[in-house]
């Protein structure tokens, strides 16, 4: 096949096959043994260790890196999923740019953290190619929880909860499971279909029952949940996107980057997919910057990224935000957009500078056209479908800090859910411990 | 710049680093390619007794431990002496002399222990215009097995006896090679020196077993399934041969006799370290079997240069500087008072300080909730252990306190006095001046 690099509009095939494999390899490299010795042996074994903290699911990282410096990356590994069974994708996927490796004595000291990502990814790597799952299952509880969504929030609380005896019905309303894991994530963060190799390793653990294709409000209710089982925990995420306020953003080529990002992560043959010439991706947040990246990726031969904010406000990381920079996204600060304009098809973009004044933000009218056949909305994402009767707050379900909602017998956690960053790793966090909370109040001690 | 010319017993040599009787020194190839990196001297690969030569396993010969990054901190090995004809090393080591006058090139010897075979021997080797023997009474494995090597550095009496048949024998500067596999290294070099010694030379490698296989339950290195213990070298076992060391070099009986100090030297430090408790030159080996002949131009690149910091012009001032201060516990000077201090500015709050010294020390730091450590210098006791663990030099340091400053942990004032054990009250051997 010709290559079309130069071609406008969307098209698909901008780059040869091989060049679509190359570009979409894991973003980092496992580290080979030699490499992860080397790197472990970096950790100096803090007491109380900041990383520790910092890390939402609270691992011991500290312990499972010296687990690998002393030849045992399962032990490790057992150390990692003790805390978040999710322990292999959170390696491939936490910012811990601002996380456990922000605040690593190293880093502070040096400028280089221990890659406690890489190291992590090392041992969960080991223990789930070369052994069983690590888990059994306690004894019956004879108790019911439905789990509500398979994304990690989910998967964790499902996990937690078969571990401790209960039978879990997971339901998702996709036919997929794993969730933004499986289709919220640049692909190259999470290469040779880790997402549900991963899934099916947890699910490995017995006791959960699947049952996909059952959406919340459609073909599940909470309230015949809640008459069907003990418990419920719902970790719907977030299922709707913000929409773009500016004229022209019915135009064809304006797509949602979350719908763009879900489509990469399903497509088989990625010559087939079609991108933009001229991309523009608008926001300021991880989802802007992974389709920002994987439009350049596909072979997209401009890719601007804008932001209405400066640089110290933008979502993403300024790891994130230079890896976009090397990948050749160029980067649009203090950028709204007022217009999308074309005939039909979207051809550009128009966007307003703006300056932030006493903490507002305002145009400056000055205004820039940046050429587009092609713009992806990445301005967040909204809760959906929640059920009546629940209490929301901040546009999110009102959940204590056991993750409990405010009705009874029904917990919430992920996304969806108040509190804690929308991450993958916060999400696997409050799975576990609303797992922890319905467990405490169906055997009564809570 | 300094000179680094080096006269050790009589044998002269470009500077002080030697290699030391070991797989580098096998053979004319690589000698030859030592000298040309810059070696000042070797000390041959052992030689024995004429006719069928040793023979070695087939299998592993060496075995390690390493530190981070795989850095080689000891090396073991079950290798015998040369497994060489004699002929065929005496033609070389002939060759070798003859191009390279200006080197030192010492022949090390291990023959059975009777008077004939050493005063067969040394004259034939003598022919090969060597500057000097070493008697190897150090090999720990194998070779003592035989009655030779450490089954006679073991005992001080064989060492006299042998030394003096080898003195009677030639008339070239006679090396002892000591192992420190006993409990008293005086005995073994007083020994040496009755015999007639020109020199001593140590430390051999130590008997060691530096692994088990945890497959197979063998020693490491495993040859069919089974091992034996080797000899032990490498920067690990530096400190033991300082030790040995220092202590010949301020025994009265022995402080005349020139030291030849092997065991670790890795680096200039090392090798400056050695000469500063004593020691004429040094032997290196693991070094150059780690990183190969070139690190010599380290060495010597290295001493030149501290040397020349130090305003000092020859190695043999350097030799011997640290021995007046190398003490007994019972001397130190008790009414010395130091705390440790924490450069807040330098501290990266890794908190393994106060991991220490909580757990296993003397509770003597404070951490708050923002990790923030201090010393309480009404609890430290000075032991060092928080400057050992802290992974950033510089970053905790101990202070002497001056004298009349007080002492927040004793409540006393310091002493300008110097007092050590010998004249404290709590020593039940102390007697009060009357």
């Amino acid at each position: 096949m010709q290559s079309r690099e130069r071609h406008s509009g969307i098209v698909a095939g901008r780059l040869e096959p091989d060049a679509l494999v190359e570009n979409f390899t894991d973003l980092h490299e496992p580290l080979a043994d030699h490499e992860a010795q080397v790197a472990a042996d970096r950790c100096y074994f803090c007491y109380d260790a900041p990383c520790m903290t910092a890390c939402p699911t609270s691992i011991d990282i500290p312990m499972f890196i010296r687990q690998i410096v002393t030849g045992t990356p399962k032990a490790a590994a057992k150390t990692i999923f003790d805390q978040n069974i999710l322990g292999g994708m959170c390696a491939r996927v936490c910012p811990t740019e601002t996380l456990c490796e922000e605040v690593c004595v190293r880093e502070i000291a040096e400028g280089k953290p221990v890659e406690i990502g890489r190291l992590q990814r090392y041992a969960t790597d080991t223990l789930m190619t070369e052994s069983a799952h690590p888990y059994t299952r306690g004894e019956a509880t004879g108790k019911t929880v439905a789990v509500v969504g398979a994304g990690p929030a989910g998967l964790s609380a499902a996990h937690r909860l078969a571990m401790l005896g209960h039978e879990v019905t997971l339901f998702d309303a996709r036919e997929k499971l794993g969730g933004l894991n499986e289709f919220g994530i640049a692909s190259y963060k999470s290469t040779e279909d880790f997402a549900q190799k991963e899934v099916d390793w947890l699910l490995s653990i017995g006791g959960i029952q699947v049952q996909s294709g059952q959406k919340l409000g459609q073909e599940i209710t909470l309230d015949g949940l809640k008459a069907d089982f003990d418990a419920v925990f719902l970790s719907i995420g977030l299922g709707g996107v913000n929409s773009l306020r500016a004229e022209g953003v019915d135009l064809d080529g304006v797509d949602d980057a979350v719908d763009f990002i879900a489509k990469l992560r399903q497509c088989d043959d990625l010559s087939t997919l079609p991108i933009g010439r001229n991309v523009v991706v608008i926001g300021g947040g991880m989802t802007a910057v992974d389709a920002a990246v994987q439009a350049k990726l596909l072979g997209a031969q401009n890719v601007t990224m804008a932001y209405r904010r400066g640089k110290d406000r933008m979502g993403a990381s300024v790891f994130e935000q230079d890896l976009a920079t090397s990948k050749g996204v160029t980067i649009l600060y203090n950028a709204q957009p007022s217009a999308v304009l074309g005939e039909g098809t979207c051809s550009e973009v128009v966007f307003e500078y703006t300056a932030e004044v006493d903490g507002s933000l305002k145009g400056t009218g000055e205004m820039i056209h940046v050429a587009a056949d092609q713009v992806l909305v990445a301005i967040g994402q909204t809760l959906l479908g929640a059920p009546e009767g629940l209490t929301i707050e901040g546009g999110k379900i009102a959940v204590d800090v056991f993750g409990k909602t405010t009705v009874e017998n029904v917990w919430a956690g992920g996304d969806c859910a108040s509190g804690g960053d929308d991450l993958t790793v916060t999400a696997v966090a409050e799975g576990r411990d609303a797992a922890m909370d319905i467990h405490a109040v169906l055997m009564g001690e809570g | 710049m300094a000179d680094l010319t080096s006269e050790f017993c009589g044998i002269k040599s470009p500077n002080p680093f030697w290699l030391a009787s070991a797989p580098p020194t096998d053979k004319e190839y690589n000698v030859r390619r030592a000298f040309e990196a810059g070696w000042g001297g070797v000390v041959w690969k052992t030689l024995g007794e004429e006719g069928p030569p040793v023979v070695n396993v087939n299998g592993p010969r060496y075995g390690a431990i390493f530190g981070a990054d795989r850095r080689l901190l000891g090396l073991n090995n079950i290798e015998l002496i040369t497994d060489r004809p004699l002929e065929v090393n005496l033609a070389e080591m002939t060759r070798v002399k003859k191009d390279y006058p200006d080197r030192a090139l010492v022949a090390s010897v291990m023959v059975p222990c009777d008077e004939k075979s050493w005063k067969d021997i040394l004259p034939r080797i003598a022919e090969t215009g060597c500057d000097g023997f070493e008697l190897n009474f150090g090999c720990p494995h194998g070779m003592a097995e035989r009655g030779m090597g450490s089954a006679v550095g073991q005992v001080p009496e064989y060492i006299e006896m042998v030394t003096r048949w080898c003195k009677e024998a030639t008339g070239l500067p006679i090396i002892v090679k000591l192992t420190p596999n006993i409990s008293n290294i005086l005995l073994p070099a007083e020994a040496a020196k009755r015999g007639g010694a020109d020199a001593v030379s140590l430390i051999n490698t130590i008997n060691s077993i530096v692994g088990v296989n945890l497959d197979s339950f063998s020693p490491e290195p495993m040859i069919d399934g089974k091992g034996t213990h080797g000899g032990y070298c490498g920067p690990a076992v530096k400190p033991i041969a300082m030790n040995m060391v220092a202590e010949i070099a301020r025994n009265p009986e022995t402080r005349d006799l020139p030291i030849s100090g092997i065991g670790g030297v890795t680096t200039w430090r090392d090798a400056a370290e050695f000469l500063a408790l004593g020691a004429g030159n040094v032997q290196v080996c693991t070094a150059v079997m780690t990183y190969g002949f070139k690190v010599v131009e380290e060495m010597i690149s290295g001493l030149s240069e501290y040397l020349d910091s130090k305003g000092m012009t020859s190695v043999a001032e350097l030799s011997g500087k640290a021995v007046p201060n190398v003490t007994d516990w019972q001397y130190l000077n008790l009414n010395h008072v130091t705390k440790a201090v924490i450069d807040q500015d330098e501290c990266i709050s890794c908190g393994r300080c106060y991991a220490a010294c909580e757990d296993t020390s003397h509770q003597a730091i404070s951490m708050t909730a923002d990790r923030v450590f201090e010393v309480m210098d009404d609890e430290c006791v000075a032991c060092n252990l928080c400057v050992n663990v802290c992974p950033i030099e510089g970053c905790i340091t101990m202070k002497t306190l001056e004298p009349g400053d007080l002492d927040a942990r004793t409540g006393q004032t310091v002493s300008s006095e110097s007092s050590d054990w010998t004249k404290h009250p709590n020593n039940p051997s102390f007697v009060a001046a009357e």
